[in-house]
């Protein structure tokens, strides 16, 4: 037996880390194997995306086949992009997504700032309204919206996609909750010096409220570029469709066109994955604050 | 100055406040409590828009007399509550990944995003991908389980999987799991075990707890009141959801096993013109919603651990 206790000591570190190697390993398969999942539907959207129409179709082929665009037919995007007004659907969808996203973090922000900082009457009866709004779903709301544009004349326009998109009770109380957690010596130097109430709002807190901001137009952005039912109910003609309910009409129309169908799925996805690549840290942040809610 | 008239700092106070807070206010009035009330209105009335004049008939109860006579609607509930199946399994699978990113590994937040693209990208696309890799005769995941069989000699072949009436409901919980267990309730997950402290599990390894026993005495009631909000969010989600996949991959078939509560109200108010109908069945779901967020609160303290 060993006297030297440090031989003890390096032997035990040794196993230690013959240990934790062996479990790194078996979670980075774990996990690697997860992502291959989470992938792989992904993968063969691309590959079918740029095939021929005629080689989608792979029962005689090696098993790798479904995975690896082996040609490369570009041309199915351009033809997805002719087929439909995919251009005039990119325009609208773009047109109502920043209207909707304009209009709800400036007027989420100035409710919020209302509700944080300044006394009124009624403002906690008011603010309860809102949270109590909060759990109601949107299909209750729906049908008599509906029928308010109707009577409006505005079914079909983009006013019909837009106006009841902005007004959500969860944007106040976001920001409502982020005001809350600043400072709020800044703001009553700046009223001892003279500064109007917009002069704080939009001096002050606004500045220091980036982040937040920042969270709330994305999650706007997203959930709107992705709605689905709401425009596909008050949207009748063509060439006012946004992104969703022109593919599911061009879905509709070509049903059997694979190639050209993934085409402009992934059309559609791009500029979601682009704007979740770079403003990652805001997604994460903005799931944070929803869970802290509860 | 010297105008002789000034408005007290608090009447000022309560303009301002007023002022920001009117855009705002005028939007929720008319498109959320004001259609609130009227729908509720509307539950109690039939409703005929395409007539002229248009047709708005008080009939008492009369629609929810309906209703619950109504066998399509206990169908349609029956569906979204076997959908919510996809629950359970989501959440266990959204903790387990956050379990193997919670450690410290390199490229972790290359996996962490790589997980989150089925959450970010879902919706109409994401749907028409997966019509086609449900296709029974030439998707890719028939491929593949039929090439698996050649592998072991089997003649595997997989299911009819959209237009089978007993295939169409696990279709689309397996495409909700891989859609959401990457997703919010992952990243919800990380930072609740990111949040629970050093020192327990360093007792717990003083009493020589192995990784499993640590799981279970430590890292399970500490994050339990994380996994009671995702629950009872996804339940109250999964009451609601169900429109967007069915439109777009089943159109609520085969036979009517796809289409769930809010379906069911489009169809009656949008397809079928019976918007009286649909607004009770509409109430009838926020009252359940309702019910289970009143359990949620009630609960709340006395089922977790802080």
């Amino acid at each position: 037996m060993a006297n030297d206790p440090s031989l003890d000591v390096k032997q035990l570190v040794r196993e230690e880390r013959r240990k934790n190697l062996f479990k790194k390993t078996g979670i980075y398969a774990f996990i690697f194997l997860g992502a291959l999942t989470m992938l792989a539907p992904f993968l063969w959207m691309i590959a079918t995306s740029l095939k021929m129409p005629g080689e989608v179709f792979s029962y005689q082929k090696p098993w790798w086949y479904d995975w690896v665009p082996t040609s490369f037919v570009w041309q199915n995007y351009v033809k997805a992009w002719r087929i439909v007004p995919f251009a005039r659907f990119y325009l609208n969808s773009i047109i109502v997504v920043v209207l909707t996203t304009l209009g709800q973090v400036t007027t989420s922000a100035f409710a919020a700032y209302a509700f944080a900082r300044l006394r009124f009457p009624g403002r906690d009866k008011i603010f309860f309204a809102y949270l109590a709004t909060m759990m109601i779903p949107g299909a209750v709301t729906m049908i008599p919206v509906f029928i308010l544009l109707q009577e409006l004349g505005w079914i079909d326009s983009y006013k019909a996609v837009i106006l009841p998109g902005i007004f959500t009770a969860y944007g106040t109380f976001m920001l409502r909750q982020f005001f809350l957690t600043l400072p709020k010596d800044l703001e009553d130097a700046a009223k001892i010096d003279g500064c109007s109430y917009f002069g704080i709002f939009w001096r002050i807190l606004l500045p220091l409220s980036k982040p937040a901001l920042a969270t709330l137009t994305t999650f706007t952005f997203m959930g709107s570029w992705m709605n689905f039912m709401w425009p596909l109910i008050v949207l009748n003609s063509h060439e006012k469709f946004t992104l969703p309910v022109g593919l599911a009409y061009f879905q509709s129309l070509h049903n059997t066109d694979w190639t050209l169908l993934m085409a402009g799925s992934l059309m559609m996805i791009l500029p979601i994955l682009l704007l979740f690549i770079f403003n990652q840290r805001y997604f994460v942040e903005g799931i944070k604050l929803s869970g802290i809610k509860g | 100055m010297g105008q002789g008239f000034q408005l007290k700092d608090s009447t000022k106070e309560a303009l301002a406040g007023y002022g920001f807070l009117l855009p705002n206010f005028i939007g929720f009035l008319v498109f959320t409590s004001i259609p609130v009330l009227a729908s509720l209105a509307l539950s109690f009335m039939k409703v005929d828009l395409i007539s002229s004049p248009k047709i708005f008939k008080l009939v008492w109860f009369e629609n929810f007399r309906q209703l619950f006579r109504d066998p399509y609607f206990w169908k349609y509930c029956w569906n979204t509550v076997v959908l919510m199946m996809a629950i359970p399994f989501s959440l266990a699978g959204s903790l387990i990944l956050a379990l193997a990113l919670n450690q410290k590994l390199k490229g972790i937040v290359i996996f962490r995003t790589i997980y989150f693209l089925p959450t970010i990208c879902s919706g109409v696309a994401i749907y028409v991908l997966w019509r086609l890799i449900y296709n029974s005769d030439f998707g890719v995941l028939n491929t593949l389980i039929a090439k698996f069989g050649a592998l072991l000699h089997l003649p595997l072949k997989g299911p009819n999987w959209l237009t089978d009436e007993a295939w169409a409901k696990p279709a689309l919980i397996i495409m909700g799991i891989w859609q959401s267990v990457g997703g919010y309730n992952m990243i919800l997950y990380l930072a609740a075990l990111q949040g629970v402290p050093r020192d327990l599990y360093e007792a717990a390894e003083i009493d020589g707890a192995n990784s499993w026993q640590k799981f279970w005495a430590v890292t399970w009631p500490q994050i339990s009141p994380t996994t009671f909000f995702i629950a009872t969010m996804s339940i109250i989600g999964g009451f609601q959801a169900g429109f967007d996949p069915a439109y777009i991959m089943t159109g609520g078939g085969p036979n009517g096993a796809t289409t769930t509560i809010i379906y069911y109200i489009y169809n009656n108010a949008f397809e079928w013109q019976q918007m009286g109908y649909a607004a009770a069945i509409s109430w009838v779901l926020f009252l359940v919603i309702l019910a289970i967020t009143i359990v949620k609160w009630k609960m709340f303290g006395k089922l977790v651990h802080y």
